[in-house]
């Protein structure tokens, strides 16, 4: 046993390096994974490298312009604006760092293995996924958030769940292209039951496009969190958080523009390089993503 | 074909009644009823009862699903919570918002993204290929709120050409709207114009490469000639899957841009019936919004069918 294990985790690994150079390689997937990086350092370090305290109210100096002692000016109850610049993506890392993989999971958990069963289940199964898809996203969350509230313990299962939906189509299309294929009946043949199929035969066939799925659930989760936020039903106040920074700063825009431009570079920064990361895996992966709609 | 269609409508049938279903149940979930928010803090004992007792709040939930999804399916949408005017009323002015919205970001993004989408696709790799590509995934991927509050910043405060906040009325004509949509609408354009526009060239560049396209090229057809008479019409038939998510996205998704520019839409009426617990009219809009969804993308799947056969042929294969 150990005799098969050590070699097959060699070039699992060796393959892990290979689409990582072939990523990092691409022009795309290098300013997007760096991007990537650089924002995750940020959110574990910033607490430690922040100039102020992102609560500190200073009412003599609100919304002052850009100066040495304060980078990025301050905002309409005098704080520090750089300072919950850097913090304010942390809640956001936190959450959709922690929901991508559970929604993934069990999407693609789901999603093979009602492939890989077909039949009526399945067409039920589908037509549910296309009812939870026809709902405006924002409705959904919603109606989850007013009921129970907006902490992060609500909104990691609320966007795991959710998010879990459109990966059960993708997975289950993906199982659909191998589950026909001559390896899968010998497996059956073999006298394998579901599960050993499903984790020996389809999880490795399917585990690219997963991924590549996983990567863009993950930009649109933080873009559905910030959205949230923006419309007061994310993280509350005074939490520091982009989507919020920018909600409160827009009625001052006209006078304090910088309260703007802070949160809205480092939020897009961002979701451009999780998106460009995804786009180079794609292709490193040879997965074509541009065929597929927005859902 | 006629049996392939009946099935797709009947399956998009079953998608709505599913829908209606998870709408009931998720509104049940809600905590509150019409009544609880009607009454406000006189919300208990007899009061609340005979609120109950006249809204037909006391039935089980099974019946009251019955009863609503029945009226619903002929077109009553019944009474909004706090006041009682029709839902039908209510509802029937912001869609005429919504789609005034839709119409115009649809007039302009579409034409946009199919020129945009094929110059990417014939020029692929070429300058202006990467300039278009690399617009589109900023366009599609920073978040509405986040571009609708740069334009405003730039439009709006800094140039001062166009109003950033919509102040017209919801029941106004649609001329009314004018200038105070563009910006919402330029916002709009610019994020489905990179969606579509991304398809339209994945799908040239797929078509350009295929067999009989390189047979033309051999038999030395017109490069021009092969690419309006044998690529194009086979390289926009996907584009039309894609146009149809847009129109629902436009109808029921664009909630935060509504709420940027104070847009009188159905996005931001389901926003206010939330947190008003309006539980009629959140009911109301999400069984619109969804039927909306499956119908288009049915229009859109029946309409590709009727114009490839090929795609045709392989369904029913397929069974």
């Amino acid at each position: 046993m150990n005799v098969t294990t050590a070699p097959q985790q060699n070039t699992r690994l060796n393959r892990i390096l290979t689409v990582l150079r072939d990523v990092v390689s691409r022009p795309s997937g290098a300013i997007g994974l760096s991007l990537v990086v650089f924002h995750v350092v940020l959110a574990l370090v910033s607490p430690l490298i922040v100039p102020y305290d992102y609560k500190a109210m200073n009412s003599a100096m609100m919304l002052t312009g850009p100066e040495t002692a304060h980078w990025l000016g301050t905002d309409h109850l005098g704080r520090d604006v750089f300072t919950r610049v850097l913090l304010g993506g942390r809640e956001a890392l936190l959450v959709t760092g922690i929901a991508t993989p559970i929604a993934v999971s069990w999407g693609g958990f789901v999603g093979i293995f009602f492939g890989l069963i077909g039949g009526r289940v399945d067409e039920v199964l589908m037509r549910v996924v296309d009812a939870f898809l026809s709902l405006p996203w924002i409705l959904k969350m919603l109606v989850l958030i007013v009921t129970f509230g907006t902490g992060i313990e609500v909104l990691i299962p609320t966007l795991a769940f959710f998010y879990g939906i459109p990966v059960i189509r993708i997975a289950r299309a993906a199982t659909h292209d191998v589950v026909a294929r001559d390896f899968v009946a010998a497996s059956r043949a073999r006298g394998h039951g579901r599960m050993t199929i499903i984790q020996r035969e389809l999880l490795p066939n399917v585990l690219d496009t997963l991924m590549v799925e996983g990567a863009m659930r993950w930009s649109w989760m933080l873009l559905a969190f910030s959205s949230l936020s923006f419309l007061g039903f994310g993280v509350s106040p005074p939490t520091p958080d982009w989507g919020l920074m920018i909600a409160d700063a827009r009625g001052f825009m006209s006078f304090a523009p910088w309260g703007v431009l802070g949160p809205v570079i480092a939020l897009s920064s961002l979701i451009i390089g999780i998106n460009l990361t995804a786009d180079a895996l794609a292709k490193a992966l040879g997965i074509d993503r541009a065929q597929k709609a927005p859902v | 074909m006629l049996r392939m269609l009946i099935r797709r409508l009947f399956l998009g049938a079953v998608t709505v009644v599913i829908v209606s279903m998870i709408i009931f149940t998720g509104v049940e979930m809600l905590p509150g009823d019409a009544c609880t928010a009607f009454l406000e803090r006189e919300a208990q004992g007899k009061l609340l009862e005979n609120c109950r007792e006249a809204q037909g709040l006391n039935r089980t939930a099974a019946v009251r699903y019955f009863d609503w999804a029945t009226s619903a399916a002929q077109g009553d949408l019944g009474v909004s919570a706090n006041g009682s005017k029709s839902i039908a009323e209510l509802v029937g002015n912001r869609l005429k918002n919504s789609l005034l919205l839709a119409a115009c970001a649809l007039a302009l993004g579409v034409p946009l993204a199919i020129f945009l989408g094929v110059v990417a696709g014939l020029w692929r790799d070429r300058p202006v290929d990467l300039t278009v590509s690399t617009l589109a995934i900023f366009a599609m991927t920073i978040p509405e709120f986040v571009s609708a509050t740069v334009l405003i910043l730039v439009f709006s405060v800094w140039l001062g050409w166009l109003p950033g906040i919509v102040l017209t009325s919801a029941n106004a004509p649609a001329s009314a709207f004018f200038p105070e949509i563009l910006l919402p609408v330029l916002v709009l354009t610019m994020v489905m114009t990179a969606h579509i526009l991304r398809m339209v060239r994945s799908s040239v560049i797929e078509v350009m490469a295929g067999d009989y396209i390189q047979m033309a090229t051999l038999k030395g057809v017109p490069y021009w000639r092969i690419v309006f008479r044998h690529a194009l019409p086979n390289a926009l038939l996907p584009a039309i899957n894609v146009v149809a998510l847009t129109i629902a996205w436009l109808l029921g998704g664009v909630v935060v841009i509504e709420v940027v520019f104070n847009y009188p839409g159905l996005g931001r009426m389901m926003i206010d019936a939330i947190s008003d617990r309006d539980l009629p009219v959140v009911q109301a809009i999400a069984l619109i919004v969804a039927t909306v969804y499956v119908g288009v993308n049915l229009s859109a799947d029946i309409l590709t069918m009727i114009a490839n056969p090929r795609l045709r042929t392989l369904h029913m294969r397929r069974g």
